[in-house]
């Protein structure tokens, strides 16, 4: 009975104006809740001391960890959505991994850029093509694949279809490149929070960091909601202009 | 090149990307929805939308 009700209610929001509605009313919510978290995790980020070998150059680590996180996380997301698409055909699965791969390509730039920041100082290079950022470059790449491949194919349920193929093949990566610093000898450090025993990094960097990375999720999915919005809209003004040329050319 | 360079230019290229997309995002929305409102001003709306006629509802 109750998992019933819950499927219900699951259907319910494969409803598109359902969905809307949902939106409108969590939105704000959300867009402010992430600010709040966004003011404590840099208050927390810079009233934080400086490493004992980094110095404060560790202060990168809050937003490169966090943008890195969630550049795998959108990827999972629109993997998720991509079975969605290719096993139920729901309604929103589609609109959810195409909303999606632009903040992925975002966050992904954002780790790029802040490793490479952070690399200069701390290993003397901007760039080596070890297998951490090797990887992480062709998860980049796969989102402006996907991007491109949405907006090459006009029909919407078609390109979905395709994406999704390529998303669940591409999904491959992801294991890689959170397994890569321990399968390969890279110049990147090694996990120091999400590991089976527990996070080897001191409590004072930890908080800071853990603050920033919801604050970034939560963004994530503010942008992720809002974007599926414009997308259903998108959708609508297109099937609208369509009905307006049939009944113009009757 | 000191140590602040590198700390300011990692928070300032995330900054400029995250407002770059929030600013993406909230252009993209006012535009759809300026198009929806076009459309329903000139009388062209989703058939779910549109008012039940009685025939409608006889049928």
């Amino acid at each position: 009975m109750t998992e019933s009700l819950a499927i219900t209610k699951f259907s319910d929001l494969a409803n598109p104006t359902r969905f809307l509605a949902l939106a409108a009313r969590l939105l704000p919510w959300m867009a402010g809740a992430t600010a709040v978290l966004f003011a404590l995790g840099l208050y927390l980020s810079f009233a934080s001391e400086g490493d004992y070998q980094q110095g404060m150059t560790v202060r990168i680590m809050y937003v490169h960890v966090p943008a890195a996180w969630l550049s795998m996380m959108c990827y999972t997301v629109m993997a998720v959505s991509a079975v969605g698409t290719l096993v139920w055909r729901h309604p929103l699965a589609d609109v959810s991994h195409k909303a999606a791969a632009p903040l992925g390509a975002a966050f992904t730039l954002i780790a790029l850029a802040t490793g490479s920041l952070w690399g200069k100082p701390m290993w003397g290079t901007w760039w080596v093509w070890d297998a951490r950022l090797t990887s992480v470059f062709v998860l980049f790449l796969m989102y402006l694949g996907l991007i491109a491949l949405n907006r090459a194919m006009e029909d919407p349920g078609k390109a979905a279809r395709v994406s999704a193929v390529l998303i669940l093949v591409g999904f491959v990566n992801i294991p890689i490149i959170k397994f890569s610093v321990e399968w390969w000898n890279t110049l990147h450090q090694p996990a120091s929070v999400i590991r089976m025993d527990g996070p080897t990094i001191d409590k004072e960097f930890l908080w800071p960091l853990l603050v920033m990375a919801v604050a970034f999720t939560l963004l994530f999915f503010t942008l992720h909601a809002a974007a599926m919005r414009n997308e259903i809209l998108r959708r609508r003004v297109s099937a609208q202009r369509r009905m307006a040329a049939r009944l113009a050319g009757r | 090149m000191s140590h602040t360079f590198y700390i300011a230019m990692s928070y300032a290229v995330a900054a400029l990307v995250t407002l770059c997309l929030i600013g993406w995002v909230w252009l993209d929305g006012r535009a759809r929805q300026r198009e929806l409102a076009e459309l329903e001003a000139a009388g062209i709306r989703r058939r779910s939308a549109q008012p039940k006629t009685p025939e409608a509802s006889k049928a």
